[in-house]
């Protein structure tokens, strides 16, 4: 705060979070603007969340409200679990950003406005037929209109640039506005305007003189009479970055590779919003990161099960849609028992649905959707960063037990972001190839005694030569089996192992009271709507509990005992009740549902709403 | 590396093997053994991927790595095996309905990838182990169990599916040509990049007199054509017809026994579009080509991803990244 310290008398709000909401046409530069004001927040030592929202649309129409792209950032002390609800400031760069956003937003909250984009013909497009500026529309806001284009033409007067180019950087005289409110450092920005546009020193110092020139005006201008102050958390110590749910899953397939002393192989097939994992494994292809960009969702799980025969640590990664693509080769990985590590990041469907909006509607289908009997373990993620530790804790499953498993992301974790602590090497689990029996004990089918998992001889090895197919394995030798009873008996080993796989799953962590009247029990996105939701439960007196469920095939051991000292159990979810269901088929409990398929996230408000109105109905 | 000195024998797994008696397979699989051992491997060094059909049982009875896979799905299997360890030898066994019809994506994207596979497709034109259905090769007519009246497709010719991929090696055999399949197969095992080889196969109950005129004594002569690098294309019992191109067309010509005109094209099977005319060439107007077809040089797929392959990276380093920030 010090070094922009206010030379006019500026009213300092000092809060727990600010959830900030940038919105405007999808060629505006929101997600750009939106990610350096994270970067911002994060080294300023904030805690933060973050979520894209744009359209499935890359260029919608300008000016259309179809074509509104949204970044959201809450970012503030420890409690920062979710992107926030009720944005406290609205950045709009357009009318059909206001016009899709405003009703959002709470009365008294502020809304920062381009004016210079509110000309008749964009009104028009978004639907006003007169100023919302000027109407009275606004009057319940805090509105402060900036003509950034104009000022941004202002600072650049003479640069040289044409006017289509500096209208470009409009966005940055915003971000500069937003850091003087914020006191946030311009430095990562301009660090990061030098990298990106190295090439270009003009447009460079275009950028950084308008992003200047925007801080200047918020603190010279008297319409800018509040400044806010956020706490900071109280954080591990440690090296952080920024990162999305995306990348900390490729990330954490590097990771378990080199764990492993193993390649990566990853097969994947371009799909939203899942595409991320296999550009940001492209980047770091090497001798040891094998990644490979299949001609269809079928090849690119088959090419990853053809590498994990050679002895690779193969994944892939996929949407909804590619999931169900992929069944078919799942029974394969299933009853060849190989290693595998598929990432599904959901997003609304069925079919194409909402392609960029998230959803946690895939569930049943990893846990089921297989044909014959094929069960293979099933992690979800919780946040961002999580995606990283699910991820990893994936592939030390798959090579342990020698089987596929699936982790549950979507699309609000893929392209959300968090700091992410990273870890020290001793950090990191254990990861380790079972032992191969000598070449003359060996059997392809031969199972360890505890994990009942077969040796993973690979194609190459010497002395271990043999023949792995799709039809039913005798136990033992692996040899080709019609018989009846070894089907049924493979079919139960088969089931045994993955049962087994619970023997992984530490101790389930009940947040709040082991007892009580309430449990909310939720698993993977939702974990900072229900934390945040059920802090605000217990602050106002109420009896309520929580866990978060990770590995949701097999369920944790202990999660019967939990649900059963609660008088009520209430799952929240953004599907039609798909983990309500696998929990009434598994304890026998009647949960209560909370159910969003809006292809929004879950936030505090609903689930706090609902823990009331369960509470209520006692 | 000293080659290892194999025989067809040492690849014989010792299952009992079953295809129906008089199967074409047979000799394939003992040709294919063969062919293995000629390339100097030692037995761990090589895998042989299946999809789904009689012929995709191959792998259990080849005493390798083997892979019986998914109905269609061996290329996209085997890409992956030869990714992830380009020093194997991988063959792709499959078959005209498991390569061309349910397979075809993964078949065509082998080829253009140009991934170091050796395919061989056993081209019986019909579904064999579902007892009879037509197949992306049957040929018009031909009445099967869902074509009762006559199929109505206009088949596949895969020979010519691969040419027109631009496959790096393109060559076709029948079943019981013996000496003419260890030359092309040898061949194959040889190349660098995908070779795709199609062998007509008879299926004993579903279509036994398929290629009947092109092992009779008294026609195969007539109704084979031999396709030689540098030769020209002549065939018949007395070495008197050839074929000859109009521009683009193909015609046969007879001549005096041992008299070859000029007009009768000499092989060359560096060319693209040669390799396609010559594919093209069907009965009744003309005879079967069989032989090398294409062979060229072209750097695989693996060896690009080699050739691009940088040094493994330091985890630390990369899990840090450009923008770590530290608390203390």
């Amino acid at each position: 705060m010090t070094q922009n310290a206010p030379k006019k008398n500026v009213k300092v709000s000092e809060l727990n979070s600010i959830t900030i909401r940038f919105a405007g046409d999808s060629g505006d530069g929101i997600q750009l603007v939106g990610n350096q004001f994270a970067t911002a927040t994060a080294k300023a030592g904030n805690d933060l969340s973050t979520l894209p929202d744009y359209p499935a649309e890359i260029r919608a129409p300008a000016g259309s409200l179809g074509g509104v792209s949204g970044f959201q950032i809450n970012f503030g002390d420890d409690s920062v679990l979710t992107p926030g609800n009720k944005p406290h400031v609205l950045v709009v760069m357009n009318p059909a950003a206001l016009a899709v956003n405003l009703k959002g937003m709470e009365k008294g909250s502020v809304i920062i406005v381009n004016s210079d984009a509110f000309s008749q013909q964009a009104l028009e497009k978004a639907g006003y037929s007169s100023n919302p500026l000027e109407d009275g529309t606004l009057g319940n806001y805090r509105v402060i209109s900036v003509a950034a284009s104009a000022l941004t033409e202002a600072a650049l007067a003479g640069s040289g640039l044409t006017r289509s180019q500096v209208l470009k950087c409009k966005n940055f005289y915003v971000l500069g506005i937003l850091y003087w409110m914020y006191g946030l450092p311009l430095s990562p920005t301009i660090e990061w305007i030098k990298a990106k546009f190295k090439k270009s020193p003009e447009t460079a110092a275009a950028n950084e003189k308008v992003l200047r020139a925007g801080h200047d005006y918020a603190e010279s201008t008297e319409i800018f009479d509040a400044r806010f102050q956020v706490r900071k958390r109280k954080i591990k110590p440690g090296r952080y970055r920024n990162l999305t749910g995306n990348e900390a899953a490729a990330y954490a397939l590097i990771t378990a590779a080199k764990l492993l002393k193993r390649d990566l192989f990853y097969g994947s097939y371009p799909i939203t919003p899942a595409s991320e994992i296999l550009q940001v494994l492209s980047k770091y292809r090497s001798r040891d990161v094998r990644v490979f960009q299949a001609e269809d969702e079928i090849a690119a799980i088959c090419s990853t099960i053809g590498a994990a025969f050679a002895g690779s640590l193969a994944a892939t990664g996929t949407s909804g849609p590619g999931l169900s693509l992929k069944a078919e080769a799942l029974g394969l990985a299933v009853i060849t028992e190989l290693p595998l590590v598929i990432v599904d990041v959901q997003r609304g469907g069925p079919s194409t649905g909402l392609p960029t909006k998230t959803e946690q509607s895939d569930l049943l289908q990893a846990v089921f959707g297989r044909h014959g009997e094929s069960p293979l373990p099933v992690l979800a993620a919780s946040s961002p960063a999580d995606c990283f530790d699910a991820t990893l804790e994936a592939a030390r499953l798959a090579v342990k037990y020698m089987t596929p498993v699936i982790v549950l992301s979507n699309s609000y974790l893929s392209n959300g972001s968090e700091p992410f602590r990273i870890p020290e090497p001793s950090e990191l689990p254990k990861f380790e190839v079972p032992p191969l029996p000598p070449p003359e004990a060996y059997k392809p089918y031969l199972r360890a005694p505890e994990t009942l998992a077969r040796p993973w001889a690979h194609a190459g090895l010497k002395g271990y030569e043999h023949r792995l197919g799709g039809l039913e394995k005798q136990d033992v030798t692996g040899a080709i089996s019609y018989d009846a009873l070894n089907h049924e008996r493979m079919t139960q080993l088969r089931a045994e192992k993955i049962a087994g796989v619970a023997r992984e799953i530490p101790p389930t962590r009940v947040y709040g009271d082991p007892e009580g009247d309430l449990l909310v029990a939720g698993w993977g996105s939702t974990y900072g709507a229900i934390k945040q939701a059920v802090t605000a439960a217990r602050e106002a007196g109420l009896k309520v509990s929580s866990v978060h469920v990770r590995h949701l095939n097999p369920l944790p051991p202990d999660l019967g005992v939990i649900m059963r000292r609660f008088r009520k159990v209430l799952v929240p979810e953004e599907n039609c009740g798909q983990f309500r269901l696998l929990l009434r088929s598994s304890y026998m409990t009647e949960p209560v549902g909370l159910n969003k398929v809006q292809g929004q996230p879950l936030n505090q408000e609903e689930v706090l709403e609902k823990i009331k109105e369960v509470l209520r109905g006692n | 590396m000293e080659k290892t000195k194999l025989t067809a024998k040492d690849f014989s797994s010792n299952l009992p093997v079953k295809w129906c008696p008089g199967c074409g397979n047979f000799a394939i699989l003992n040709q294919i053994q063969k062919a293995m051992a000629g390339m100097g491997l030692p037995h761990e060094k090589y895998a042989v991927i299946s999809g789904i059909g009689c012929s995709s049982r191959f792998p259990y009875y080849v005493n390798t790595y083997g892979f019986h896979t998914m109905h269609g799905r061996a290329p996209a299997v085997a890409t992956g095996v030869k990714l992830a360890d380009p020093d194997l030898a991988v063959w792709v066994v499959t078959g005209d309905g498991d390569g061309l019809s349910i397979g075809g994506n993964h078949m065509l994207h082998a080829i253009r990838k140009n991934i170091g596979l050796k395919i061989v497709l056993f081209n019986n034109r019909i579904y064999a182990l579902t007892k009879g259905q037509a197949s992306p090769t049957t040929q018009p007519g031909t009445k099967t169990k869902t074509t009762p009246e006559g199929s109505l497709d206009w088949p596949f010719n895969p020979a010519r599916f691969a040419a027109g991929l631009d496959c790096t090696f393109v060559a076709r055999g029948i079943d019981f040509d013996l000496a003419g399949n260890a030359a092309i197969l040898d061949r194959a095992a040889a190349h660098e990049g995908t070779a795709f080889v199609e062998i007509l196969q008879k299926c004993v109950p579903f279509s036994d007199k398929e290629f009947d005129p092109l092992k009779d004594p008294q026609t195969k002569d007539d109704n084979v054509l031999r396709v030689e690098h540098g030769k020209p294309l002549v065939f018949g019992k007395g070495k008197n017809k050839g074929i000859a191109f109009r521009g683009f067309r193909p015609e046969v010509v007879e001549f005096p026994a041992g008299k070859v005109p000029e007009e009768v094209a000499v092989y060359d099977e560096t060319s693209a579009e040669m390799a396609y005319l010559i594919s093209g060439l069907t009965q009744p107007e003309f005879p079967v080509p069989v032989g090398v077809f294409k062979a060229v040089k072209k750097t695989s797929y693996e060896a690009l991803v080699a050739e691009q392959s940088g040094p493994p990276a330091d985890l630390d380093a990369l899990l840090a990244g450009p923008d770590a920030w530290e608390v203390k």
